[in-house]
């Protein structure tokens, strides 16, 4: 039985590699997540025959509402709600390894029998603090996309100071535990210190670093499954673990690069300290701001070739994709080439931009990550910016004193013409401003996302 | 160390190489579902949910058990339904 059970397993996690494997490419994806989802079903099925599983009441009651809460969040989200999804979803993996970690804790400790293997009592120890932290810090990152926590860089002084302090705790504990596991007290320490850590690790980071944040969190949850792995002495759960660890750690890496900074400064809160330090010098941008209205800006559109729309996150908060899908499609009514740039942090969350517009029926192979379109803007009649900001800031590449310099960019002022939508002339996260605004081929077409571009199309339409 | 828990750090490490190769070829228009649907595979700790929770006593860890149970399923449940969702509209001309 124990054999077969294992076989299962096996069989388990290929799929759930071959259901990875499969998300390489939009045609095959969706089945490569129902490859993973029946790996899944297998594993749970297979370990419910188990011979350890042997009363069902509690098991059910639990599948049961946490089934009905899964559908329910699934079924209901909006896409432009997508990274809170993730963001909770990731914080109840992690919070499900921290609970079956002290639960395996509570099984040994009740029963005078058992001992505790060494290698089992320290997996124990990192199970709980990586799902601890994974728990309340996904809590946190949910709550400051939803807008229940501020979304701003959170700093005070002795910040890493009490969060050394605090890690050395649990290391210290930890080793306590391993040396005496009959101290249960310790152990319940380090979950609360582990669940205050994931708190304070996420408060300090502003929303637009979310990105980064919840790929970090999905690498925890993951991790956090592999632990647990090990505390069972499961290889499954390791493997599956270890891929999600490493999908993680991907994105993380991704989006880190994409912004020209290192994960520590994203973690720390970055930017904010950078801003102030460059202040004086580069923010005096002088020049004038050009701007058009709907009507004018028809006409410049109904004049192009070839245009290049490019999303921001002011795209999602404005719950303009349905718009922005209308303009593409009178454009290419007209004959006009249209594509999108995309840059990888744009949005909340990796990917963020690309589900929105698919949402709105925009076809995928017309969605452009910054390396495939950047040589393209040269010869682009019209690029339209969409709530985007640092993404598109020249100074990027030309000015040292810049916060961003060297982010990589989308070069958007290599165009003949750039309509940047926005509703005022505010600074971009980063905290300074565009020198975009200001360039003689950039026209500002001020108004809400939503509404500008509707009435954008609305003055097409009527050419 | 037993030759377990070297056997499991093995298969650790392999699998890390795996992810690393794998989701290095995922595009980056599908990265949000990459996301959710990666979370929902590390709902797989059900499994060690599911032994808390049937055990033949009713003690603390049938209740942390249960906890960890409706954890793991809204993960697993949420995060594959909601992948599939948007994995629909993805869609080329």
């Amino acid at each position: 039985m124990e054999i077969i059970l294992n076989i299962v397993y096996l069989i388990s996690s290929i799929f759930f590699i071959f259901g990875i494997k499969k998300l390489s490419s939009p045609k095959t994806a969706r089945q490569g997540n129902l490859y993973a989802a029946i790996g899944m079903l297998l594993a749970i099925i297979a370990t419910l025959l188990d011979k350890q599983v042997i009363t069902y009441e509690y098991i059910i009651l639990g599948l049961i509402i946490g089934a009905t809460i899964g559908t329910l969040m699934a079924v209901k989200v909006q896409m432009t709600g997508m990274p809170q999804m993730v963001g909770l979803l990731n914080g109840f993996g992690g919070g499900a390894s921290a609970l079956v970690a002290t639960s395996e804790f509570y099984k040994v400790f009740n029963n005078p029998a058992l001992s505790f293997e060494l290698s089992v009592i320290i997996s124990i120890v990192l199970s709980v603090l990586i799902g601890g932290v994974t728990f309340t810090g996904s809590l946190i990152a949910f709550g400051k996309l939803q807008g229940l926590v501020t979304g701003k860089v959170v700093k005070y002084t002795g910040q890493n100071a009490i969060n050394v302090l605090l890690l050395l705790a649990v290391v210290v504990g930890g080793v306590l535990v391993v040396l005496d596991p009959s101290k249960q007290m310790i152990l319940l320490g380090i979950l609360s210190i582990s669940l205050i850590l994931g708190v304070l690790l996420v408060l300090p980071i502003g929303g637009a670093d979310m990105p980064v944040a919840i790929s970090l969190l999905n690498s925890y949850s993951g991790l956090a499954a592999s632990m647990t792995g090990f505390v069972l002495q499961n290889n499954m759960l390791i493997i599956a673990g270890a891929l999600v660890g490493a999908s993680g750690i991907i994105l993380t890496l991704i989006m880190t690069k994409a912004m020209n900074r290192s994960l520590m400064n994203v973690l720390l809160g970055g930017w904010d300290s950078a801003g102030s330090v460059s202040g004086a010098g580069s923010s005096e941008i002088k020049g004038d701001v050009k701007s058009v209205d709907a009507e004018e800006a028809a006409m410049i559109f109904d004049a192009a070739q070839s245009v290049i729309i490019v999303p921001g996150y002011g795209m999602a908060v404005a719950q303009a994709q349905h718009a922005v899908r209308d303009l593409m499609n009178i454009l290419e009514s007209k004959g006009i080439n249209v594509r999108f740039a995309i840059h990888h942090v744009a949005g909340r969350m990796p990917g963020h931009m690309n589900v929105l517009l698919a949402e709105a029926q925009v076809e995928y192979d017309k969605l452009y990550a910054l390396e495939d379109i950047n040589d393209d803007f040269s010869n682009t009649d019209v690029v339209l910016v969409v709530g985007a900001n640092d993404v598109v800031n020249p100074a990027a590449r030309s000015d040292k004193n810049s916060p961003i310099y060297g982010m990589p960019i989308l070069n958007v002022d290599y165009a003949k013409t750039v309509i940047v939508n926005k509703r005022s002339l505010n600074v971009g996260y980063a905290g300074i401003s565009n020198e975009l605004f200001f360039k003689p081929n950039t026209l500002m077409y001020f108004g809400d996302a939503k509404e500008a571009i509707s009435k954008l199309v609305n003055e097409i339409k009527e050419l | 160390m037993d030759g377990n828990l070297l056997m499991l750090i093995y298969v650790f490490v392999l699998a890390i190489f795996v992810g690393f190769e794998l989701i290095t070829k995922v595009p980056p228009t599908l990265h949000t579902p990459l996301m959710s649907g990666s979370n929902a595979i590390s709902g797989i700790t059900i499994v060690g949910a599911l032994l808390s929770a049937g055990m033949e006593e009713f003690t603390i860890s049938t209740i942390l058990g249960v906890i960890a149970i409706i954890f793991a399923t809204i993960n697993v449940v949420g995060g594959f339904l909601v992948t599939d969702r948007m994995l629909k509209m993805f869609k080329k001309k």
